[in-house]
């Protein structure tokens, strides 16, 4: 900034390069030159973040299995009719190679719309934090599921605590015809915040005495603070399989974390045998046709199983690399002869 | 402060402030004949008039009950008070559409079933706009506070009716009725009547600059006929009542009569008005009543503030928004037929909450969660932030150093601030000639009298020496030559040197005026017969008409006006001189303004010399004959009040003569003892003789005075003072003499002249000087019905003037013809009866006056003609010929003859030396419209031929031939009629330049918006004078000169420069930027709105249309108000394409914007596009990628959010041509901003904004490669194909920026064949030639071709 000391005049504009427009710039100007070789770089990165990506996704072991019982064939078509409660169906498969540890075990809901606008709002995060009054009186977002028949407030409340997923599965491995229970890992599937931030039971003890006055959901067979008999600190708001639930999918068909399988034989993974899934069958989903998978999975640094990326990227690197000979081309044939 | 105005200005036109002011106009119905006697029936007040008593006298129950509905003088321009700011501020703001729709917005999700968002978020944009612009309206109502309380605050002497003296009081209590007191250098507090002056003869004068710029000095006269005149004036003794009108704003108006106690009643006009904010000048006290007081007044009533025009980009960017809202509309439907639809297929799902509303209910009711959601599609805040850009584009325009004058210390003024993109599409250039182009400093140059030319070749050769000069000094931009500014008083009489304005006088001239001088000369015309004595009295007629018919006023330069008194001179002494000289007056010349005390105090030498010397020689004889003549026709003239003060004093001298000598012998010693204090004593003696040489200021209303009196100085005939009744001039041979002054019918633009009705000093008739356009002055001389041999020497005479005036025009000079008319004196009488009937009528005053004046000028008898040059301003040709090349078609428009017109296109290269000239002079409508379908048969064949002759690459010399339209006033009437119209402007449109000459104010407005409308183009017009605000006013962009003209031209201006050449920098280069940076900066806008928008819509076909959005709503509604709202804002402020040197020297850069390729509608459908492949990208990457996992709606939404702001940012860096640090700064800051806020924001917000509670989101998303990975694919991709077609554009095209040098070799070469295709074959057809001596026009020698 040159400033010229012009003290006889006061209307004299300064001479800066600011007010007169002349501060040093970079043109970013896209030419050849620039285009053709940063193209290159950035074709050849994506590339190699393709192919990375790529065998990366390639190494990940995913099994589905559709469990709906859609079909007359399918082990649970028994259950798919709404009037039969409590109904248990049974789901064999067997793994080739040892499906390699630490295994995550999903289930699927396919067209099912946690992320309707109206149903996703339907929670009163306060009730949810622990927060006594509004135990008793629930925010109206969560209408109809605010109050029950005997206007007794419904905790918690909403369509999203009432619709929770309450299908449970156990593993089975058939070692010589014997059923050997694989141990399901609950703890730590629902988020770390979620579990210790977010979501707290009221500080009555015990917390039985904090539902006073107020009703369990219309779905539900037990009360939030009788969740998981097996594990007090499972119990009420922060019961994993009640936090897996309410933080709504994003997309119409997603799965969400139901076990990890990290313990005792199977830490290792998940060896190679024949499997059975028992499912105690009480989510109705055909009614608006939907369809439920369970899903068992290993993660990598990329997370699941997803070939999408690696090819995109693949794809976006070549053509980089296309469009930068496409310039040169161009290059070559209108610059080099003017500059000649 | 301007944008301060401007924002208020804008407020009171929403508030619908009344128009009508109540003041009367002049079609009334008011009976005009007779209007003194019928209309002043005393006791009736209407509401049209106002009846004044005084405050402190003796009508304290009158004063009571008329007063108390009047203003006190406090005034008050801000809009709030502290109390009612916020409902008040909150009424205007929703006076605005853009907040209006913010509003509906909020509401519209307080109703449950259509709500999105939570309720306070929809408020925040609403909150954010409210409060910045009631914070900004805070700030600027706060420093109209401060500046107020300052002006109410000032002191200022009132008269206490119970002290009996003047006490100080502040403006704000000064109230109607009040008898204010003011000294030299004060400023009037509020519009009054003058009631006394300190200065015998009742004048005094006042400086009007700060109402209209104009620094030379208006004299204002005391109210005729007040009993308590002479004397000193007492309150007390008022008893008078004064009526008149109400308050208005015309300066220039002001009617109303004060009745006596006695019943007699005065006339009041303009002329005894004292108006606010005025300075006093050269009179040391003035006492007056206050009539009008605070914002009644005229000049608070004048305060109209900035100007508010609509641009022609934001009207286009209209067009742009209503697509933006058919959008809007069709992705909502979109949306609401999806969600019904989808509602209908779907049965009884666990997660649809009410399933009662039938499907077409629940998707109306998402068409309106739908509005609420995809709301930033509308780019509302697009105008706030057009708003801003401007300001930041103004403040650059203001502060660029180009456009800075330094010896007029002025930059450019940006009065109308939201039309700086309009300067870069301009394609027609209307421009005034005499002060736009040309400097309006006008030297005398030479004459004609009688018949016979003097050619004043010494004056020539002078002149171009200065020009020279001139040139030079305004090529290195010094301080140094040219007329030397003073800065206090910069107008245009101070920029002359005395070396430019001197006059070398003809060699014949002067030889002839030394006859007259010798003893015997014949006094009376018709005395001698002889042809040489008849020439010799046409001779001095014509220097006495020079001399006194003008309004000039003369002060001394030797001293500043604007030193305060006590400053240099014991001043003791000094009013002891002036007291003296009032006691033993001499005569009406020595109370003269020369005589003023500031002048004495300034140069008592020369004083007291030319005292001394007047004393004794000349004064006691040539003084007889005036006051002789006087008491002659004293009873003819009873009627007349303003003349009867000064008669009883005319008198005066010749009872007083015998004690001259003794008094005036005191004051030489005084005098002495003065000069031996400030030490020019010394030569005291020596300068006795000096007198002629005597350093007077003459300070005229046009600048053609100004050269005609000194002109006149020039050969001796000097004008030394002025008063209301008298002329002290100087004559060669016969010394001072006094001229008694009758009259005075000032110029007016529709007569074209103005006259002065004095007494002879010699021979004692009463004698009418007309000056005059020479057309005019040509037509009312008339051949006197006398003898043959007159008859035959007037004939010869006016033959020969005419010629003289021809040739003159041809050279470029301003001619004026002077011409007079001896009165009988009963001819005299009749014309004075009717005369003063008029100036006394309060109604109709000025029609009565113009007809009583045209009565006056007629038969007048031609005395000779004047020519004054009036040079080019500096680079006038080079900025004429940048613009041409920037494809702007340059237009003059004149009230010059055609000559001159002419001449001067030729001097400013407007017309090349092959341009074929096409001239329109009319008589009748038929031939006219015959003539133009003549002429545009010529172009079209000039034109086909010139495409017929392409191969022909031949003729040098026609490489630049086109077309000139030269059309003068009468037959511009008849090409404005409607049948001709079409015809006038497709000749027009065809001519590389059209030049209107003698057109009057109202054609050239014509014209523009003849122009403007017919083509649909984008128009300029520049001027600096009276004559061209309705041009001004008319076209998109109004630019005024502030040089010589006062400041009217400025006033109604949108943009006002200093000198002509300015305008190169300001249209290519602010214009081009300006332009370019606003439309990029739309666009960027709707990009990035449209971008960001369709991102929630796509997200809809996921979530059964039912309006979810996938992103925390506060970071849904920050995206827009904070995170990418800075960058815009600098881009449209600080990005530029092309360097500025590049667009001057290559102006045809201009054209780019001109034919508006950057903001077509294709550019706008390509940006939309492209923003919905940007929306595209940026959500199905992230889609594919997670479709089927575990992701939660706000992680999903992360790494979408995430690399839109990335893509909508780096999109900028693509977009921009300039990244500065500042840039860089911004760009950086608002990344961080963002990043900084949800990672802030998801680790502290733990149960906040529900539904969408944003805890642990970001900060797990962001610790996960998979998120980094997908907006890095999501970026590029997203921008992949702009970055590649905009290198392959860059690469094939070779643009501009790449290679400016190269660009400029290429434009030209073809800007140079195209201009030899358009004018070949122009080988025939009416072309003028010229004969050109006009000094400094290098070109005229080649135009005289064929």
């Amino acid at each position: 900034m040159v400033k010229e000391e012009q003290p006889e005049s006061v209307n004299r504009p300064d001479n800066t390069a600011f007010t007169q427009q002349r501060l040093p710039a970079w043109q970013p100007m896209l030419s050849a030159g620039i285009i053709i070789p940063g193209f290159v770089l950035i074709g050849l990165a994506f590339i190699g973040i393709g192919v990375a990506l790529f065998v990366t996704s390639r190494s990940i072991q995913m099994l589905e299995m559709d469990y709906t019982g859609y079909e007359q064939n399918s082990p649970c078509f028994k259950c798919s009719d709404e009037s039969v409660k409590n109904c248990m169906c049974n789901l064999d498969f067997n793994i080739d190679t040892l499906f390699k540890g630490p295994v995550f075990f999903y289930y699927g809901l396919s067209n099912y719309f946690q992320n309707f606008r109206r149903y996703g709002v339907s929670k009163d995060l306060d009730q949810l934090s622990g927060d006594m009054d509004a135990f008793l009186d629930p925010t109206s977002d969560c209408a109809p599921y605010q109050y029950d028949g005997n206007n007794k407030p419904i905790v918690p409340c909403g369509a999203v605590a009432n619709s929770m997923f309450n299908d449970t599965f156990k593993l089975y491995q058939i070692v010589k015809g014997v059923k050997k229970l694989v141990p399901l890992d609950g703890k730590g599937i629902a988020w770390w915040t979620d579990y210790n931030i977010k979501y707290r039971n009221p500080t009555v003890k015990p917390l039985k005495n904090a539902f006073n006055g107020t009703v369990k959901p219309l779905n539900w067979p037990k009360p939030a603070y009788e969740l998981d008999p097996s594990d007090p600190a499972n119990n009420g708001f922060i019961n994993q399989d009640f936090l897996v639930w309410l933080r709504t999918a994003a997309l119409p068909n997603f799965s969400k974390l139901y076990r990890r399988i990290t313990e005792g034989d199977y830490a290792e993974g998940l060896p190679a045998g024949n499997y059975s899934l028992e499912i105690a069958y009480n989510y109705p989903v055909l009614s608006f046709d939907g369809r439920k998978k369970v899903v068992f999975s290993n993660v990598s640094w990329m997370g699941g199983k997803n070939e999408f990326l690696g090819i995109a990227y693949l794809v976006i690197g070549s053509m980089c690399v296309v469009m930068s000979i496409v310039m040169l081309i161009v290059y070559a044939k209108f610059k080099f002869p003017e500059e000649d | 402060m301007e944008r301060l105005h401007w924002v208020w200005h804008r407020c009171q036109t929403l508030m619908g402030r009344e128009s009508g002011q109540g003041w009367y106009s002049s079609t009334d119905g008011l009976p005009n004949k007779n209007s003194l006697d019928t209309q002043c029936s005393p006791h009736r007040v209407s509401g049209k008039r106002r009846t004044v008593f005084a405050h402190q006298g003796p009508h304290q129950h009158e004063y009571e009950a008329v007063s108390k509905n009047y203003k006190g003088n406090a005034i008050r321009t801000t809009k709030y008070r502290l109390l009612t700011f916020i409902p008040m501020n909150l009424f205007q703001q929703f006076r605005r559409a853009a907040n209006l729709y913010f509003l509906f917005l909020a509401l519209l999700n307080w109703v449950p079933v259509v709500e999105a968002f939570q309720k306070e978020i929809t408020m925040i944009p609403l909150l954010v706009v409210l409060t910045v612009i009631a914070i900004k309206d805070a700030l600027e109502d706060y420093r109209r506070y401060l500046y107020d309380k300052k002006v109410n605050n000032n002191d200022v002497r009132v008269f206490c009716g119970k002290q009996k003296e003047y006490v100080e009081q502040c403006w704000k209590d000064v109230r109607v009725g009040d008898f204010i007191c003011l000294s030299c250098n004060e400023i009037i507090p509020a519009d009054m009547l003058l009631l006394y002056s300190s200065d015998p003869r009742g004048v005094c004068y006042i400086e009007t600059a700060n109402l209209d710029g104009e620094t030379n000095l208006k004299q204002r006269q005391v109210i005729p006929g007040l009993p308590l005149q002479g004397g000193e004036f007492t309150p007390e003794n008022f008893h008078s009542r004064i009526e008149c009108e109400n308050p208005n704003n015309n300066f220039s108006r002001f009617r109303g009569y004060m009745e006596h106690s006695s019943g007699v009643r005065v006339g009041l006009h303009n002329n005894n008005l004292l108006l606010r904010s005025c300075t006093i000048r050269n009179t040391e006290t003035v006492i007056g009543i206050v009539i009008y007081a605070g914002h009644e007044t005229k000049a608070m009533m004048n305060n109209s503030g900035p100007r508010y025009k609509c641009s022609h980009l934001e009207k286009r960017l209209n067009t742009d928004v209503l697509w933006c809202v058919a959008l809007l509309i069709i992705m909502c439907l979109t949306a609401a037929v999806g969600h019904a639809l989808w509602l209908k297929n779907i049965k009884d799902p666990v997660f649809v909450i009410d399933v009662e509303t039938p499907p077409a209910l629940a998707g109306f009711y998402i068409f309106w969660t739908m509005i609420i959601v995809l709301q930033v599609l509308i780019p509302i805040s697009l105008y706030v932030s057009i708003e801003i850009v401007k300001l930041g584009q103004i403040y650059f325009i203001h502060n660029d150093i180009d456009l800075y004058n330094e010896l007029l210390d002025s930059r450019i003024q940006c009065r109308a601030l939201n039309i700086t993109e309009d300067l870069g599409q301009i394609q027609y250039l209307f421009s005034d000639k005499t002060g736009t182009l040309t400097e309006n400093n006008m030297v005398f140059r030479r004459c004609s009298i009688f018949g016979v030319e003097y050619p004043h070749e010494e004056n020539a050769r002078r002149l171009e020496v200065c020009a020279v000069e001139n040139k030079a000094a305004g090529h290195t931009m010094t301080l140094r030559p040219q007329p030397e500014p003073v800065p206090s008083t910069a107008t245009w009489k101070e920029p002359h040197s005395l070396s430019e304005k001197e006059v070398v006088p003809d060699p014949e001239l002067v030889k002839k005026l030394n006859w007259f001088c010798s003893p015997v000369l014949p006094l009376k015309e018709g005395s001698s017969g002889t042809s040489s004595s008849l020439e010799l009295t046409y001779i001095t007629d014509f220097f006495l008409a020079l001399t006194i018919c003008n309004s000039v006023v003369v002060s001394s330069s030797s001293q500043p006006r604007h030193v305060v008194p006590e400053a240099r001179m014991p001043l003791k002494s000094l009013e002891e001189i002036k007291m003296m000289f009032q006691r033993f007056s001499f005569s009406p010349f020595t109370a003269l303004s020369t005589l003023s005390p500031h002048q004495v105090k300034g140069s008592p030498r020369s004083f007291t010399s030319r005292l001394f010397t007047r004393g004794k020689t000349e004064f006691l004889t040539s003084s007889t004959p005036p006051n002789s003549s006087t008491s002659e026709t004293d009873p003819g003239k009873e009627s007349n009040l303003e003349t009867s003060i000064l008669r009883d004093k005319v008198d005066l001298p010749s009872q007083e003569k015998g004690g001259n000598s003794g008094p005036v012998e005191d004051d030489i010693k005084d005098a002495k003892t003065t000069d031996i204090c400030c030490g020019a004593g010394p030569d005291l003696e020596t300068d006795y003789d000096s007198d002629a040489d005597d350093d007077l200021l003459y300070e005229a209303e046009s600048p053609d005075e100004a050269a005609l009196v000194h002109a006149a100085r020039a050969y001796r005939c000097t004008l030394r003072g002025r008063s209301a009744e008298s002329l002290l001039v100087d004559l060669p041979g016969i010394g001072s003499l006094s001229v008694q002054l009758l009259h005075i019918l000032p110029f007016d633009s529709n007569r074209r002249r103005m006259s002065v009705v004095v007494r002879h000093p010699l021979t004692g008739q009463v004698v009418v000087y007309t000056k005059g356009a020479d057309s005019v002055i040509m037509d009312l001389a008339e051949t006197p019905k006398g003898d043959d041999q007159a008859q035959e020497i007037d004939c010869h005479i006016k033959e020969q003037t005419q010629k003289h005036l021809d040739s003159y025009a041809r050279e470029g000079l301003r001619t004026l013809c002077i011409a007079k008319k001896v009165l009988e004196e009963e001819e005299y009488e009749v014309w004075l009866r009717r005369h003063v009937l008029a100036e006394s009528s309060i109604d109709h005053r000025e029609e009565l006056l113009l007809e009583s004046a045209e009565r006056l000028e007629t038969n007048l008898t031609l005395l000779g003609t004047t020519g004054i040059v009036d040079r080019l301003q500096e680079e006038v040709p080079e900025t004429i010929e940048a613009l041409q090349r920037a494809g702007i078609k340059v237009w003059i428009l004149t009230g010059d003859k055609q000559e001159t017109a002419i001449n001067i296109a030729y001097a400013c290269k407007l017309l090349g030396p092959y341009d074929q000239l096409l001239r329109a002079n009319c008589g009748s409508k038929e031939a006219c419209s015959a003539f133009l379908d003549e002429l545009k048969l010529e172009v079209q064949h000039g034109q086909e031929s010139l495409t017929d002759g392409v191969e022909a690459e031949d003729h040098e010399e026609s490489s630049s031939r086109s077309f000139i339209l030269v059309i003068d006033g009468k037959t511009l009437d008849w090409a404005l009629q409607e049948e001709l119209q079409s015809d006038f402007v497709e000749l027009s449109r065809k001519c590389k330049a059209v030049i209107c000459c003698r057109s009057t104010p109202l054609q050239k407005s014509q014209v523009v918006r003849l122009i403007r409308d017919q083509l649909r183009v984008m128009t300029l017009a520049v001027g600096d004078g009276a004559n061209d605000v309705s041009m001004i006013q008319m076209a998109d962009v109004g630019i005024g000169i502030s040089g010589q003209e006062g400041l009217q031209a400025v006033m109604s201006s949108d943009f006002a420069v200093s000198r002509f050449k300015h305008l190169s920098k300001l249209l290519l280069v602010h214009g081009h930027w300006c332009y370019f940076r606003l439309a990029n900066m739309i666009l960027y806008f709707i990009y990035k709105n449209v971008m960001y928008v369709n991102l929630l819509f796509w997200y809809q076909f996921f979530c059964g249309f039912s309006g979810s959005v996938m992103t925390n709503a506060w970071v849904l509604i920050f995206f827009n108000l904070l995170f990418t709202s800075i960058p815009p804002l600098i881009y449209g402020i600080l990005d530029r394409d092309l360097p500025a040197d590049s667009l001057m020297a290559v102006p045809e850069l201009y054209q780019n914007s001109h034919t508006s390729k950057l903001h077509l509608p294709y550019m706008f459908w390509i940006t939309v596009l492209d923003a919905f492949y940007q929306s595209l990208i940026c959500f199905f990457i992230p889609y594919f990628a997670l479709t089927g996992s575990d992701v939660g709606v706000l992680s999903f939404g992360s790494p979408i959010n995430a690399s839109a702001l990335l893509i909508v940012l780096l999109h900028q860096v693509l977009e921009s041509h300039t990244l500065t640090w500042i840039h860089v700064l911004v760009l950086l800051l608002s990344g961080g901003s963002y990043f900084g806020f949800v990672l802030l924001f998801s680790v502290y917000c733990v149960t906040c904004s529900p539904p969408t509670n944003p805890v642990g989101v970001e900060t797990l998303q962001m610790s996960q490669p998979l998120f980094f990975i997908i907006c890095a694919i999501t970026t590029v991709t997203a921008l992949l194909p702009r970055m590649f077609f905009q290198a392959l554009h860059n690469t094939v095209l070779c643009s501009a920026a790449l290679n400016s040098s190269h660009l400029d070799k290429v434009e030209s070469e073809k800007y140079r064949q195209r201009m030899q295709h358009w004018n070949r074959g122009h080988s025939k057809g009416n072309r003028l030639s010229v004969c050109v001596d006009n000094p400094g026009l290098e070109a005229s020698a080649a135009s005289v071709v064929s």
